[in-house]
């Protein structure tokens, strides 16, 4: 057992620190990360940035190579996005993309628009969105109702999609919809890609619950009203959307990985250095158990974290471990939020005039999206029991009726 | 990174497993304690056949002269199995300090013994219903002579020689006696789990003798805690991960309102709960492992994580396996209360898990920084 990597690994890790230092600064401590101050300058530099890992040819390094990636493997990936990580350079823009649009266009797509679409998707030039989940369709998103109707060479579709990330600076979309109401809910669905400028879209920030709108990789509902999109554009058969839509689902539950925000450390920091009373917070035996507490699921995921890295590292597949990550991460983001806010007494709620929201209200405020977004709690659980543990799936209420008679109300 | 037990590890915990399975498993556990046996000593001389008690024991003294990594994944199969021997007794604690801590002449008395079995070794750290402290310890050495009484002693029944810490003139002495002597009074004593056996063991001017310097007892049981901890953790990780098994099979099986009971999500998601705690203890034993296994000086935070981390998994996995189990998991006859009852003495055994969680807390305290995964 040792954390060390292989000669390989530690040579590729080289090649990585050394383009990175030549091209981005080293950040100065672990929270701090990139902020602009409105969203035209993030994208910007979000732009320029990928722009000049595509010229060096670190933008998309598990593409194939004939799309001009480097095939690499998922340590060589887990590495580069370590070292990444340690320099001030913007994300969060180009990863829906790269990780599932760019995937799903590789295998359903026609030479000539892989071509056309590939390529300004790795150089940063356009921006790619999912479109997915509605209003009436999150946890059960095959329940999707947005409409796919033929006419001659196009389609003509109008619905809502909503929790789009980045549809409001976004170019170009994947999009999964209903063309046929009277097929079993699986079954009625079709795929397509779709121009995010196309005439009848609206799309509309969600206010959340943090007050935010529109800012950086925020949330959208998004309005199709006629909108046409030719069927060269369809991915994958007349029927088999919801096929080609797991695909995408399965990376995006990979993506979501671990809470970002305040943990442990934070909490230990602020329990050793804070006054409670004459004496710091740390000497409180209830705030001893919490720290306890966290430090296990905090070390335990961390670990957790490893053990994936090891078999990826061996060339072997991870096991299911890694499952529990989001629903422990996010719970435990919730819970330090709260336990930051109550560290300063009634104080606990106010915000402050020059710093704004602190990282634990942030993270208390942050932390119930998060137990939701790509798979709420509920949802892994039922993931955990039915595809690691082997249990059976609930009985359906909607097995085997068309999707019209699917019950919608009591 | 490579953060996994080797390919002969794995093996060898392979093995081990279909040992325990070829040897009756569970029944073994349920045999003693319908009999009130003093553990299952076939199962016992077995496991010394395989040369298991000489896992860390030199090749100079006639041991296998193998690292802790093999003691983790053994450790594991045993909790899975809830094997009633005194292997963790003897191997993580009583060889361990002589391995650690005992002067040549006693390594070579006592090693090739312990290997051949012809000495079991166990040890001694309670004294009352309350945790023991370097400064409330009432068993006292002079002249190396002890005296007092030890309670809650595991396997004292088949053991020869006992490892205690005592109060003596410069503080606190680890020390060795032999239980055959005539001044050892050993007593059973009634447990929950009447798999294990626990003693009392009295003990009126015992002959002992010193292991490392005096007044080190406290660090050096410290030390051996934190050892063994890592071990018993993994027991543990064992212990949930069949209880955990056990639960799905029951909840496959059982029909509850014309469907299997593991379609309701009450269950799915107790049995899912329980899949994370497991998950969460195990990677924290692998931590504790590699800070076993490296002598890593972030052993007592490793050992504190892994051990409040799997006894968190156990007494969930324990207890959630009778509730899936509904009424059946109330009787005798079901094997849930084994586990149930198991994870009670592995919760308490090396102290409690208010105990640990403080451990893990100082701990926390000492360290400036910590890693971020």
């Amino acid at each position: 057992m040792d954390f060390n990597d292989t000669p390989e690994q530690a040579k590729f890790r080289a090649k990585c620190r050394e383009w990175l230092e030549a091209n981005a600064e080293l950040k100065e401590n672990k929270s701090s990360g990139h902020t602009d101050s409105t969203l035209e300058d993030h994208l910007k530099v979000a732009k320029a940035w990928q722009q000049k890992k595509y010229e060096a040819g670190w933008a998309m390094l598990h593409w194939p190579k004939e799309y001009g990636g480097i095939e690499a493997s998922p340590i060589e990936r887990i590495i580069w996005g370590q070292e990444e990580a340690k320099f001030n350079v913007p994300g969060g823009i180009f990863e829906i993309g790269l990780g599932m649009c760019g995937p799903v266009m590789m295998q359903y797509a026609t030479e000539d628009q892989k071509d056309r679409y590939l390529a300004p998707m790795a150089e940063g030039k356009e921006i790619w969105c999912q479109l997915f989940s509605e209003p009436a369709a999150g946890s059960d998103v095959a329940g999707l109702r947005s409409k796919a109707e033929r006419d001659g060479d196009d389609w003509i579709i109008n619905g809502q999609k909503v929790w789009t990330s980045g549809a409001h600076y976004s170019d170009f979309g994947i999009l999964v919809v209903r063309h046929d109401p009277n097929l079993a809910k699986h079954k009625g669905l079709t795929f397509f890609f779709v121009d995010m400028k196309s005439p009848g879209i609206t799309v509309k920030p969600i206010k959340q619950i943090t007050g935010q709108a529109g800012t950086g990789a925020g949330f959208n509902e998004v309005y199709f009203d006629d909108v046409r999109i030719p069927d060269s554009q369809r991915l994958g058969e007349i029927g088999d959307g919801w096929k080609v839509a797991i695909t995408t689902l399965m990376n995006e539950r990979l993506a979501v990985g671990d809470a970002r925000g305040s943990d442990i450390e934070e909490a230990l920091i602020l329990s050793k250095t804070k006054d409670d009373a004459g004496e710091a917070m740390i000497k409180n035996d209830s705030v001893r158990e919490k720290l306890a507490d966290w430090f296990c699921e905090a070390n335990g995921l961390k670990y957790t974290k490893f053990r994936t890295i090891s078999a990826l590292s061996k060339g072997e597949s991870p096991g299911p471990e890694a499952s529990i990550t989001k629903i422990v991460s996010a719970n435990k983001l919730q819970e330090i939020g709260n336990f930051g806010i109550d560290s300063d007494d009634m104080a606990g709620m106010l915000i402050d005039e020059n710093d704004g929201i602190s990282s634990f209200q942030g993270a208390w405020l942050g932390a119930p999206g998060l137990r939701i977004a790509g798979g709420t709690d509920e949802i892994l659980r039922n993931i955990i029991a039915e595809r690691v543990l082997g249990l059976p799936q609930d009985p359906r209420a909607d097995k085997g009726l068309a999707f019209k008679d699917i019950p919608t109300k009591a | 990174m490579n953060l996994d037990f080797s390919d002969d590890q794995k093996f060898l915990q392979d093995e081990a497993k279909k040992f325990f399975d070829k040897e009756g498993g569970l029944a073994n556990a349920r045999a003693v304690m319908d009999n009130s046996l003093e553990g299952d000593e076939k199962l016992w001389q077995k496991i010394i056949e395989l040369g298991w008690t000489g896992v860390r024991i030199p090749e100079a003294y006639d041991g296998l002269g193998l690292g802790h990594l093999e003691l983790c994944v053994i450790a594991e199969e045993l909790g899975r199995s809830l094997a009633p021997v005194p292997f963790s007794s003897s191997v993580y604690f009583f060889t361990e300090a002589i391995i650690k801590f005992a002067n040549e002449e006693i390594k070579s008395e006592l090693l090739p013994k312990l290997v051949s079995g012809d000495t079991v070794g166990t040890y001694g750290i309670a004294e009352d219903t309350h945790q023991a402290t370097e400064s409330n310890l009432s068993v006292t050495s002079t002249s190396e002579k002890i005296s007092g009484i030890k309670i809650a002693v595991p396997d004292a029944g088949i053991a020869s020689h006992m490892i205690l810490v005592v109060k003596s003139e410069s503080g606190t002495d680890l020390r060795l006696v032999d239980l055959n002597d005539t001044s050892v009074t050993v007593t059973p004593q009634k447990n929950l789990d009447t798999s294990r056996a626990f003693f009392k063991v009295e003990f009126k001017d015992t002959p002992s003798r010193l292991l490392g310097e005096t007044g080190k007892g406290w660090t050096y049981i410290q030390h051996l805690l934190d050892q063994a901890a890592v071990l018993f953790a993994f027991e543990q990780v064992g212990g949930s991960q069949a209880a955990l098994d056990m639960a799905k099979a029951y909840s496959m099986e059982r029909f509850a309102f014309g469907r299997q009971i593991g379609s309701y999500q009450a269950i799915k998601h107790k049995l899912a709960d329980m899949y994370i705690a497991v998950t969460l203890a195990k990677s924290n034993c692998y931590y504790g492992a590699w800070a076993l296994s490296s002598e890593s000086a972030e052993l007592p935070l490793a050992a504190a994580t892994a051990r409040v981390s799997a006894t968190k998994a156990f007494q969930l996995c324990s207890k959630e396996n009778i509730q899936t189990h509904g009424g059946n998991g109330f009787t005798w006859e079901y094997d849930c209360h084994l586990f149930y009852k198991r994870s009670k003495v592995l919760s308490v055994l090396l102290g409690s898990e208010a105990t640990w969680k403080e451990k893990l807390v100082s701990n926390l305290e000492k360290t400036n920084t910590l890693a971020k995964g």
